[in-house]
C-alpha cells in the first residue's frame, strides 16, 4: 500500500531545541491516522511541516507521494487541512468562505459551483450557506472548516484536534463526518487530545514524545503490548498506581498479594490513555 | 492560473469584505484629513503663502498625499493583522499554491482601493476650496502609485510585527510622525540641511513632491518619482524575505 505520507529522520530545530527529532513515520493511504502525545512533543510542528507551513532543518519528507522541498505546488494540490482553531474570515458567509477557498485552489468558475453546492449537501449546510460565519454554532463552524478545505477533492485530510470545544453531540456528528470521507477516499491524518476519538476513528495511531514517535500501532495492539488488563490502586489516598497484566486471571492473583493498606483497587481493560500514560510518563494534554 | 488570477483571488476576498462594511470604512478615513484640512488649510493657514502660493493651494496636495499614506498603509496592514492573527486565515492562503508575489499584492490592493478612495475625496473637496488646483491624469497616476507603494510597506509591516501592540507602537512612533514632517504641512525648503535629507529617506516625502508637482503644475520632480518607486521595489522585496522568513 503507497504511503501518503513518509519520513525519514525528519528534524526540526529551534536554535537548541530539537522540536522534531528524526522522525520516521509512514501513513498508508486510505486509513485513518490517530497522532497523540502531550503538549509540546511536536505534534503542530510535524503537522506545520507536513503542511509545507514550516521547513524541515534536515531529513526526507514525501507528502502524497511527492517531495516537500522540491515538489511544494503538488503537495499544495494533494493536501486539504483543517486547523485546530477556526481559520475562516469570519466578516463573510460560508458560500463567500468556500468561494475564496477554491478560487485559490484555483477551480475554474463552473467547478466552483458544482463543489459548493455538492459539499454543501454532503455536510448538511445547504440552508446556512449565506450565514455570516459567526451566526453557526461551533459543530458548524467545524463543518464548513472541512468543506472549504476538501474543494479541491484533496487525496490527504489533515485534522488538527477537530472536535476541541465541541459539545458531545457534534462531536459524534463530527465523527461520522469523518467516517465517511474516509470512505469515500480521503486519506486522514488526525491530531486530537481526546483519547476516545483516536479508539473509535484511527485504524492506526501514532504517539509522539520529544519530538519522537515512540510507538504506532492500530489501537488494540497497542493495548496488548503495554497489556490488555490494568489493575489501579490507590495508595494512601494520593497516587495512583497503573500495573498491566496480559489477562484478567493474572491481574486477579495480583490484586489477592496486595498488602491490606491498599483500599481502593480497580482491575478494568486497558485504553489507549493507559498506552499513552505508559509510553510518555503523561497524560493526554498535559503541558 | 495565471499570476493575475492569483492576484484578484487573493484581493476578492477583501474586497467583499470591504463592500460589507464600506460606508463605515471610507468614512473614518476621511475624519482626520478633514479636520486636517479646515484646521491648517482653512483656519490657521489663511493668509498664509507658501513661496508664490497661497497655503490652502500648498497643503491640500499634502493632506491628500497623507491621506493616501496612511489610509492605504493601515487599510493593507490590518487588514492582513486581522487575517493573520484574529481570523487566523492567512495560513490557508500559504497552504495554497497562490505564489508569494501574487500573495503580496493581492493583499496590497485593498490599501489602493481604500487610499485612492479617500485621497481623491480630499482631493474633491480640494477642489471646492482651492479652485486653481489642476485635475490631470498624471495626478491620478502618481496617486495610484503612491498608494501602491505604501500598501506594500503596510503589507510589510504587518509580515514581520507580530502582536497587536507592535502594531500599534509602530504606527504612533513612525506612522504618525512622517504624516507630518515629510513636506505635508510645511515646505522642506524651511529645514536644516540635515534635516530634509533625512526626510528625503521616507517615502511620502516623495509621494507628497509629486502630487504637489502634478496638482500645481509644477516642473516634474523625477527624482521623487524615482525614489518612490525604489520604495516600492524595496518594500517588496522585503515582504517576499518576510514570507519566506515565517515558513523557517
Amino acid at each position: 500500500m503507497q504511503d501518503y505520507i513518509y519520513t525519514e529522520n525528519l528534524c526540526k530545530n529551534y536554535g537548541s531545541v530539537k522540536a522534531i527529532n528524526n522522525l520516521n513515520l509512514n501513513v498508508r493511504a486510505g486509513e485513518i491516522f490517530g497522532f497523540l502525545g502531550p503538549n509540546g512533543a511536536g505534534k503542530t510542528t510535524t503537522i506545520r511541516v507536513l503542511t509545507t507551513l514550516t521547513r524541515p532543518t534536515s531529513g526526507y519528507v514525501s507528502v502524497g507521494g511527492y517531495d516537500i522541498r522540491d515538489e511544494i505546488d503538488k503537495v499544495k494540490k494533494v493536501i486539504g487541512v483543517v486547523q485546530q482553531h477556526l481559520s475562516l474570515d469570519r466578516d463573510l458567509t460560508v458560500r463567500e468562505n468556500m468561494e475564496f477557498h477554491a478560487r485559490i485552489q484555483h477551480l475554474s468558475s463552473s467547478k466552483r459551483k458544482q463543489r459548493i453546492t455538492e459539499l454543501l449537501e454532503y455536510v448538511e449546510l445547504t440552508e446556512y450557506a449565506d450565514k455570516m460565519i459567526d451566526m453557526l454554532s461551533g459543530g458548524m463552524k467545524k463543518k464548513a472548516s472541512i468543506v472549504c478545505s476538501l474543494l479541491h477533492e484533496p487525496k490527504l485530510l489533515f485534522l488538527d484536534e477537530p472536535t476541541v470545544g465541541l459539545d458531545a453531540q457534534a462531536r459524534r456528528r463530527l465523527w461520522d463526518l469523518v467516517r465517511r470521507l474516509n470512505k469515500d477516499g480521503t486519506t486522514i491524518f488526525l491530531t486530537t487530545h481526546y483519547i476516545e476519538e483516536a479508539e473509535v476513528l484511527c485504524d492506526r495511531v501514532g504517539i509522539m514524545h520529544h519530538g519522537q514517535l515512540i510507538a504506532v500501532d492500530d489501537p488494540a495492539n497497542l493495548r496488548e503490548k503495554v497489556g490488555s488488563i490494568v489493575v489501579e490502586t490507590l495508595v494512601d489516598n494520593k497516587d495512583t498506581h497503573y500495573q498491566f497484566f496480559a489477562n484478567r486471571e493474572v491481574a486477579t492473583n495480583y490484586v489477592k498479594r496486595l498488602p491490606s493498606e491498599v483500599k481502593t483497587v480497580i482491575i478494568r481493560e486497558s485504553n489507549l490513555e493507559d498506552v499513552f500514560i505508559e509510553q510518555t510518563g503523561e497524560k493526554v494534554g498535559d503541558p | 492560473m495565471t499570476t493575475l488570477g492569483d492576484i484578484y483571488s487573493v484581493f476578492w476576498v477583501d474586497l467583499r469584505n470591504m463592500r460589507r462594511h464600506w460606508k463605515a470604512t471610507i468614512a473614518t478615513s476621511l475624519v482626520l484629513p478633514l479636520l486636517y484640512l479646515v484646521a491648517f488649510g482653512y483656519g490657521l493657514g489663511r493668509g498664509v503663502n507658501v513661496g508664490d502660493l497661497d497655503y490652502l493651494s500648498f497643503v491640500i496636495p499634502g493632506i491628500v498625499g497623507l491621506t493616501a499614506f496612511s489610509t492605504s498603509f493601515n487599510g493593507a496592514a490590518s487588514k492582513l493583522h486581522v487575517d493573520k492573527f484574529f481570523y487566523k486565515s492567512f495560513d490557508e492562503l500559504l497552504m495554497s499554491p497562490v505564489r508569494s508575489h501574487s500573495i503580496i499584492i493581492g493583499k496590497s490592493l485593498i490599501g489602493v482601493v481604500r487610499g485612492s478612495i479617500s485621497a481623491i475625496a480630499i482631493y474633491l473637496v480640494g477642489l471646492i476650496l482651492a479652485p486653481t488646483l489642476l485635475i490631470s491624469p498624471i495626478f491620478f497616476l502618481m496617486l495610484l502609485l503612491s498608494c501602491f507603494v505604501f500598501s506594500l510597506f503596510g503589507v510589510l509591516i504587518a509580515l514581520v510585527v507580530h502582536t497587536h501592540h507592535g502594531m500599534g507602537n509602530f504606527t504612533t512612533l513612525v506612522i504618525l510622525p512622517m504624516t507630518f514632517l515629510c513636506g505635508t504641512f510645511f515646505s522642506l525648503d524651511q529645514l536644516p540641511a540635515v534635516a530634509k535629507a533625512v526626510l528625503y529617506f521616507l517615502p511620502l516625502t516623495h509621494s507628497a513632491n509629486l502630487l504637489r508637482a502634478t496638482v500645481l503644475g509644477l516642473s516634474f520632480p523625477w527624482l521623487s518619482f524615482v525614489g518612490l518607486l525604489i520604495f516600492g521595489v524595496a518594500f517588496f522585496i522585503g515582504c517576499m524575505v518576510a514570507l519566506k522568513r515565517s515558513s523557517v
